[in-house]
């Protein structure tokens, strides 16, 4: 195989985001997979279809789980011979996902495939801690009534307990939200620039509920027709009487109102090459241009946890020739306020493009009048492996609507210190 | 959808059934309805009427080979599946007596659920005030027959054109199946035209349809039997019954569009999608409705104008795209929905009865239009009466009772009632049939 070929989104769908807790609480991840799928089957008419392939996955997964997405395929109406498997990338799963499908499509290998992922803050998995783990493995290898009751003899009350999985870097044991603190006071970024991201976040998600912008992007589920988390009458004056979460004394700046909260909820993007969409009637809303992953040395404390993907966008635009302007619409994921804006700071220092990028210049500033225009995940909630799905399947309808020359850049940063980043164009 | 009359099963129990006959209470039976394979009708069909019987003579060969079998005199055992009587060839009231002698003999020989269809014509087109009031008279016997009738039997009346006889052969068809279940002392108008297609298994084969309101109730239903009868069906409802309505899309093998119908751009996207994704668009039902009910005195201007708008004022704008020059396909079918309370009227729904009965002047208007009709497009309605749906579940029990029995068939219809008469309109082999309004009541007292 010589020559390759485009990929292309051809449309999407979520469910809407739930907050923790919330409508989902009962469900798993492979409910909410398979809801998203069947959302996305429907309104591309791809009842009994097999398709190349569906590639999701999910960041907190139950053991059982181990072949999530093929038994999502397997409870949707998809033609049961439709290959699938599972990918982890933290968060960004979901746009890794969509950029392995786009890539196997662009090679030939396939003429259509699923992207997507879910992810459950409420259905967690519940591990035992590790004395009390190895002990009742002892016990179930004893054969012999002694053995059992000589393994049954080393359990201590103290051994009790559960672990639910924490939000942590296992390498520093920090939180998400500490290591953003850190990164967020080494740039300067302000409280009041933090929570006016997260106001424009909300009414720009709640602005494109009212006109419609969502009615071919989502499906409801359990209930739920809007992301739980949309609060449509946030100002500003609410925002910041919320107390600091992150950080520490006085330059304490994180909130729950800037930062994502722990949310339930899945989505999925279909994408095809141009041959693929004709055989559905489908027409391409983008094309996937191209993505990048880098990741960063956090662990030393060299770099900030969330800020890989300050580095992949440089490689990506050299690599496509264009700059860091030359797009109609930015998608930076809002793991937190400060991430975006820690971001955007980075690439207009000169000191950071020049070491740390390696660049001449700076890449500079964005018009932030084309950020997030459609809200993000401040707004909408971020389930970590659904994000990707989300912000694909959103930006490719924005550029559809926008018309053919316009581009729009992807930004997801990821726990271990990674990023994945994407160029889509208009079809 | 299940059967939620308690009461029809009771009465078709041992038990029940004494205790009802000894009352003198309604006797329900559970109605055929149709499943893959059944046969036409259950049992021969008795065929007579007035003079050279040309109805009966255009369709007999017809009929014959969709599986009935025509008797011209009432067997010695045995009970019949149905009884055709043409009289198309009354020419006073004297030729009644014919119906009357083909009738008698074989209403006590019918079997469950048999059919009785009377051929007749237009009185309207009718040569002589003798030939008018026979024509006319058919309606009423058809009518009182139908009451007459137990055991869920139906009486319907079929009105040919002169010459067009073999055009009705779909409409005939259709009324001696089990699809015709909750259709009874109807009366068809067929037009003239050349003798329509046999529908087959699958009438609608390569046909794309488009069902507003699909998510649940009626509009499900109705997309399941176009597709059943094998449509592309674009199912389209409000996006927040879109869960309900992937479900339904997935089901059927068709697409999902979450649109709501009152929206401006409606139409013109339901349109888009039909063409880009099937290529264009050949049926359309309009079933996606609300009820806002209130006694009028109480009745806001927002109770009013939405129900008015949801009902009836989208109908209008969508059918700007879909009867515009790029819209449905030549020969196209439209087919809305109507309600009893269109006709009847009802207490606390004046916005609905007006809604409902302004579809039927569309109905009017369309089937007249004569651009629509050099377009081979047709026009009908279905009037449901009582139908089991989540929405009648929620009427209080004693009405809901009452609702149920007031019919000749002392039960009330399943939504797929109402769907199989949507798709029999949908077809094809109804090229003729256009400005029709069938209740499907089960001949409900109301209105009547």
């Amino acid at each position: 195989m010589t020559s390759t070929r485009r990929a292309a989104v051809l449309g999407g769908n979520r469910i809407p985001f739930a907050r923790q807790f919330g409508a989902y609480a009962e469900a798993s991840n492979q409910d909410m997979l398979t809801a998203a799928l069947e959302g996305l089957i429907a309104r591309h008419g791809l009842a009994g279809e097999r398709l190349g392939e569906v590639v999701a996955g999910a960041v907190i997964k139950h053991s059982r789980d181990f072949n999530l997405t093929r038994e999502a395929v397997l409870g949707s109406s998809l033609s049961p011979t439709t290959p699938a498997y599972d990918i982890t990338q933290a968060c960004g799963t979901g746009l890794e996902a969509a950029i392995l499908v786009a890539n196997k499509i662009a090679l030939g290998q396939i003429e259509s495939g699923i992207a997507g992922g879910a992810d459950s803050a409420s259905d967690a998995p519940v591990v035992v801690p590790e004395k009390l783990r190895r002990k009742l493995l002892r016990m179930n290898r004893a054969k012999s009534s002694t053995d059992k009751a000589m393994a049954a003899l080393a359990f201590r009350p103290t051994d009790l307990g559960i672990q639910v999985p924490a939000n942590t870097e296992p390498r520093t044991g920090l939180s998400m939200g500490d290591h953003m603190a850190i990164t967020a006071q080494r740039w300067g970024i302000t409280r009041e620039d933090q929570d006016a991201l997260a106001l424009a976040s909300h009414h720009n998600l709640a602005a494109a509920y009212d006109r419609g912008f969502f009615d071919d992007l989502l499906t409801p589920y359990l209930g739920l027709t809007r992301d739980s988390n949309l609060r449509a009458d946030s100002t500003l004056e609410k925002l910041a009487s919320l107390k600091p979460v992150f950080g520490k004394g006085e330059g304490a700046t994180m909130t729950a109102g800037n930062s994502t909260p722990l949310t339930d909820g899945a989505s999925a993007v279909l994408l095809g090459s141009q041959e693929g969409a004709a055989a559905h009637g489908l027409k391409p809303l983008a094309w996937l241009v191209d993505g990048e992953t880098a990741a960063v040395d956090y662990v030393t404390g060299d770099e900030g946890l969330l800020m890989a993907p300050a580095y992949a966008v440089p490689r990506l635009l050299a690599r496509n020739g264009l700059s860091l302007q030359d797009f109609d619409f930015y998608e930076i994921h809002e793991a937190f306020a400060a991430t975006v804006l820690s971001t955007l700071a980075a690439w207009q220092d000169q000191e950071f493009c020049h070491d740390r990028l390696g660049l001449e210049a700076p890449l500079g500033a964005i018009d932030r009048s084309r950020l997030n225009v459609n809200g993000s995940s401040l707004a909408a909630g971020h389930p970590f492996a659904a994000t990707g799905g989300r912000i694909v399947a959103t930006l490719a309808t924005m550029l559809h609507e926008k018309g053919p020359g316009s581009r729009g850049l992807i930004s997801i940063c990821a726990a271990g210190g990674q990023g994945v980043v994407a160029i889509l164009e208009a079809a | 959808m299940a059967h939620r009359d308690g009461y029809t099963a009771f009465v078709s129990s041992g038990l029940g059934k004494k205790l009802a006959t000894t009352l003198g209470l309604p006797q329900p039976v559970a109605l055929r309805r149709q499943v893959p394979g059944r046969p036409l009708v259950d049992g021969p069909v008795l065929v007579g009427g007035h003079g050279d019987l040309p109805a009966v003579a255009a369709l007999r060969d017809a009929l014959t080979g969709a599986g009935a079998t025509l008797v011209d005199e009432v067997p010695d055992t045995g009970r019949l599946g149905g009884v055709l009587v043409d009289l198309t060839a009354a020419d006073g009231p004297a030729d009644l007596e014919s119906l009357r002698a083909t009738l008698a003999p074989a209403l006590k020989r019918l079997g469950r659920c048999a059919r009785v269809v009377v051929i007749g014509r237009d009185p309207a087109l009718a040569g002589s005030p003798a030939q008018h009031a026979a024509r006319r008279a058919l309606e009423g016997i058809t009518r009182s027959v139908a009451k007459e009738l137990r055991a869920g039997a139906t009486a319907n009346l079929v009105l040919v054109a002169d010459g067009s006889e073999a055009a009705a052969l779909g409409t005939v068809e259709f009324l001696l199946s089990a699809r015709s279940a909750y259709v009874d002392a109807q009366v068809f108008r067929v037009g003239k035209g050349v003798a329509g297609a046999a529908p087959g298994d699958r009438p609608l084969d390569g046909k794309v349809a488009v069902v507003t309101g699909a998510a649940r109730g009626i509009g499900a239903e109705i997309a399941r039997a176009l597709a059943r009868d094998g449509a592309t069906v674009v199912c389209v409802d409000v996006p927040s019954a879109g869960a309900a309505l992937a479900a339904v899309a997935n089901e059927i093998g068709g697409t999902a569009l979450q649109a709501d119908v009152t929206s401006p751009e409606a139409g013109p996207r339901i349109l888009g999608h039909a063409r880009t994704r099937h290529g264009g668009l050949d049926v359309v039902v309009y079933n996606a409705g609300i009820t806002r009910d209130k006694l009028l005195a109480n009745t806001d201007a927002d109770r009013w104008a939405s129900v008015l708008d949801v009902n009836l004022g989208s109908i209008l704008r969508m059918n700007e795209a879909f009867l515009g020059r790029d819209g449905l396909r030549q020969g196209g079918h439209v087919v809305l929905v109507s309600s009893i309370a269109g006709i009847a009227g009802n207490r606390g729904q004046s916005n609905y009865a007006a809604s409902k009965a302004g579809v039927i002047g569309l109905v009017d208007a369309y089937s007249a239009d004569k651009a629509l009709q050099r377009r081979g497009i047709t026009v009908n309605a279905v009037a449901p009466g009582f139908i089991e749906t989540e929405m009648t579940a929620r009427i209080p029990f004693a009405t809901r009772e009452l609702g149920r029995r007031l019919n000749s068939l002392s039960q009330g219809g399943l939504p797929v009632d109402v769907a199989e008469t949507i798709a029999y309109f949908a077809s094809d082999a109804q090229s003729t049939v256009s400005g029709n309004v069938v209740r499907v009541c089960g001949q409900s007292l109301l209105g009547a």
